[in-house]
């Protein structure tokens, strides 16, 4: 007996490189993705190229054209010590892509984590750290932050660390479920009986299939540390006043000037909204294409 | 019966038992059987009998709590499977004794290919890397018949029917070249066309690696094509074990002879009415006292309700045995 069986459905396509393809899959599947994704490869872009392309020293005052409003030489303008807002905008694209990134891998990795123990092992050790993660989300967020902070004093690192392991500790209540809800399946049964070990299991079997979820938790975190920061700056526990941070510019000249000078608060808090829109909405996409089991298929995590 | 050099696995007397809120539930109840090299066993029951609770004790998958191999035995190859560490034991799993699955749909991780799973096992068990490991792949793919194996390494479960699912799965056990093979109801889930090319794969498998077999199944035609040995199980026990020929020519226990009575087949007149086992299978957390099947045979005495007979053999023939107290002739 050595028939073949007659192919039934569709041959996987022939391999081009996987940045072209997702690159097209996004454009074709995800217009919204698309609009999504050019925003947040501009921030990133002029993030990293802040120091470049930023037309004026951010540190340097210009007093006779202080509280100025758009002007050829300012575009946006320039604040309370006349310095041009478009290269504070620009370098605060920079401080929040370096906080709102590391601190959202913080929170995925401590999210897998404490999830997948918990998730996985159930019983009492997922009893007491549920328990845990119960009392940390009773106290207020921004509470923890305040404290934590205020101990540790501003700067960027605390910064990102503190918002990476608060976030993470909510988060792993995600990767928890999303662990619980295949940690029975067959396919994980049939990895043991064929001899995985445990550390495999975690890393090849349960890590990909959890990797939906955190791809949102991580794109839904970088907004909402972008958030975190400019909020705990505009509090000043944030970063020193000498950083430009976009929440820092809301709270030290945007909210003093308000009245005669509404653009010094218009600008970072339009920043602000359109970057976190574009990085939330890029993680939906995200999703969207790589997971296998959505529509279209063909994705892959590894 | 085989010698001893020949037994590849002898099973003694293991209970496997789930403790739970509602009482102890004795999925298996001393239970005792060899199975030789190369030989193609078939492990017969309802639905509860204690078929799959057995099979994944030999890998020792029983999920603890709430369940435990409580007594018994499993030789295996020279070793005691009950005895070695776990380590030991991870090394047996996929490399020695290999098992599939009833759910072809879900038994494959969906977010993997194809050949990544399949190639699994040589990385675990041979240190093969990743791309000697989907090379290998593809030979097994091949090996179980799917067309264009080289292209469908790269495929995802989802773009795969049921049946070669399975044969993927049977790719997967087949890496290591396992000396055991552990089949839970391999085809249940599967057309009847497919499920004949399935049996013959496996059988093929067996004949060209020398592989023992067990097939767990309910399905009665299996076994008397495939198996050269059946066990009967019902209730965690077994209740007749014998050559497959034997078993169907003559089924000696009441619950085997109610099996046969209750299956269609092809040469029988078509207005004879086919024949239920009358009741449900007992729940096994309060098994009838005496022989669990008494409530439901009809030829039950004073002394079924009272004794639990022993599996004994018939006078003539050593392979064949039974547990009843009545000598039914069918």
């Amino acid at each position: 007996m050595s028939e073949t069986i007659a192919s039934v459905g569709s041959l996987p396509r022939r391999r081009t490189h996987p940045a072209i393809r997702f690159a097209t899959r996004l454009f074709r599947e995800q217009p919204l993705g698309t609009v999504a994704a050019a925003i947040v490869l501009a921030f990133i872009v002029v993030a990293v190229l802040a120091d470049v392309i930023a037309p004026y020293d951010y540190r340097v005052p210009d007093l006779p054209s202080r509280l100025e409003g758009p002007t050829l030489e300012h575009p946006l303008g320039a604040d309370q010590l006349g310095r041009d807002v478009l290269s504070r905008i620009i370098q605060g694209a920079k401080v929040s892509m370096i906080v709102g990134f590391a601190a959202a891998f913080i929170n995925v990795v401590v999210a897998i984590i404490i999830g997948s123990i918990s998730g996985y092992f159930g019983g009492r050790v997922d009893m007491v750290v549920q328990r845990f993660v119960d009392g940390w989300m009773a106290i207020p967020g921004l509470l923890i932050l305040l404290v934590v902070m205020s101990f540790l004093g501003r700067g960027m690192t605390n910064i990102i660390v503190v918002l990476g392991i608060a976030g993470g500790i909510g988060g792993s209540r995600l990767a928890r479920s999303a662990v619980i809800a295949i940690k029975d399946s067959l396919y994980l049964t049939a990895a043991r009986t064929i001899g995985v070990p445990l550390h495999r299991i975690m890393t090849h079997h349960v890590l990909p299939n959890i990797m939906a979820p955190m791809i949102i938790l991580f794109s839904a975190s970088v907004g909402g540390n972008i958030l975190s920061e400019a909020t705990l700056s505009f509090l000043g526990f944030g970063l020193p006043p000498d950083v430009p941070s976009w929440g820092g510019m809301l709270s030290g000249e945007g909210r003093k000037y308000m009245e005669i000078a509404p653009h010094l608060a218009l600008w970072p808090g339009l920043a602000l909204t359109i970057v976190v829109w574009g990085t939330n909405m890029f993680g939906d996409s995200l999703r969207d294409l790589l997971d296998p089991r959505m529509r279209g298929g063909g994705g892959g995590y590894l | 019966m085989s010698s001893d050099n020949d037994k590849l696995l002898e099973v003694k007397g293991l209970k496997t038992h789930f403790f739970t809120d509602e009482g102890v539930v004795k999925a298996v109840d001393g239970i005792s059987f060899d199975l030789g090299k190369g030989e193609v066993l078939g492990l017969v029951g309802e639905s509860g009998s204690g078929k799959s609770v057995s099979a994944l004790s030999m890998l020792r998958l029983i999920p603890n709590p709430p369940g435990r191999i409580v007594a018994g035995e499993i030789h295996f190859n020279g070793r005691d499977l009950l005895r070695i560490s776990e380590d030991e034991m991870r090394h047996i799993r996929g490399n020695e004794i290999a098992m599939i699955f009833q759910e072809p749909m879900t038994s494959l991780n969906p977010v993997l290919t194809v050949g990544r799973q399949v190639a699994e096992p040589l990385e675990v068990h041979q240190n093969a890397t990743r791309s000697e490991a989907l090379t290998r792949a593809v030979e097994l793919l091949d090996q179980v018949h799917i067309a264009d194996a080289g292209m469908r390494v790269h495929a995802y479960p989802h773009q795969f029917s049921g049946g070669m699912r399975q044969r993927a799965m049977i790719a997967m056990g087949m890496g290591c070249d396992p000396l055991l093979m552990i089949a839970d109801e391999p085809t249940t889930a599967l057309d009847v066309t497919v499920q004949t090319q399935l049996l013959d794969l496996l059988q093929e498998l067996t004949r060209t690696t020398g592989m023992s077999l067990i097939i767990i199944t309910h399905n009665l035609g299996v076994v008397a094509r495939y198996a050269d040995r059946v066990n009967v199980m019902y209730a965690g026990r077994i209740v007749e074990s014998g050559p497959a020929d034997d078993i169907y020519e003559d089924p000696r226990h009441p619950y085997t002879i109610g099996l046969m009575a209750s299956v269609p087949q092809l040469d029988q007149d078509v207005r004879q009415r086919l024949v239920p086992i009358e009741g449900q299978p007992p729940d096994l957390s309060d098994l009838p006292g005496g022989c669990s099947f008494h409530p439901r045979c009809p030829y039950a005495t004073d002394q079924c309700r009272g004794e639990a007979p022993e599996l004994r053999a018939d006078d003539g023939n050593d392979a064949h045995a039974w547990a009843c107290w009545i000598d039914v002739r069918h």
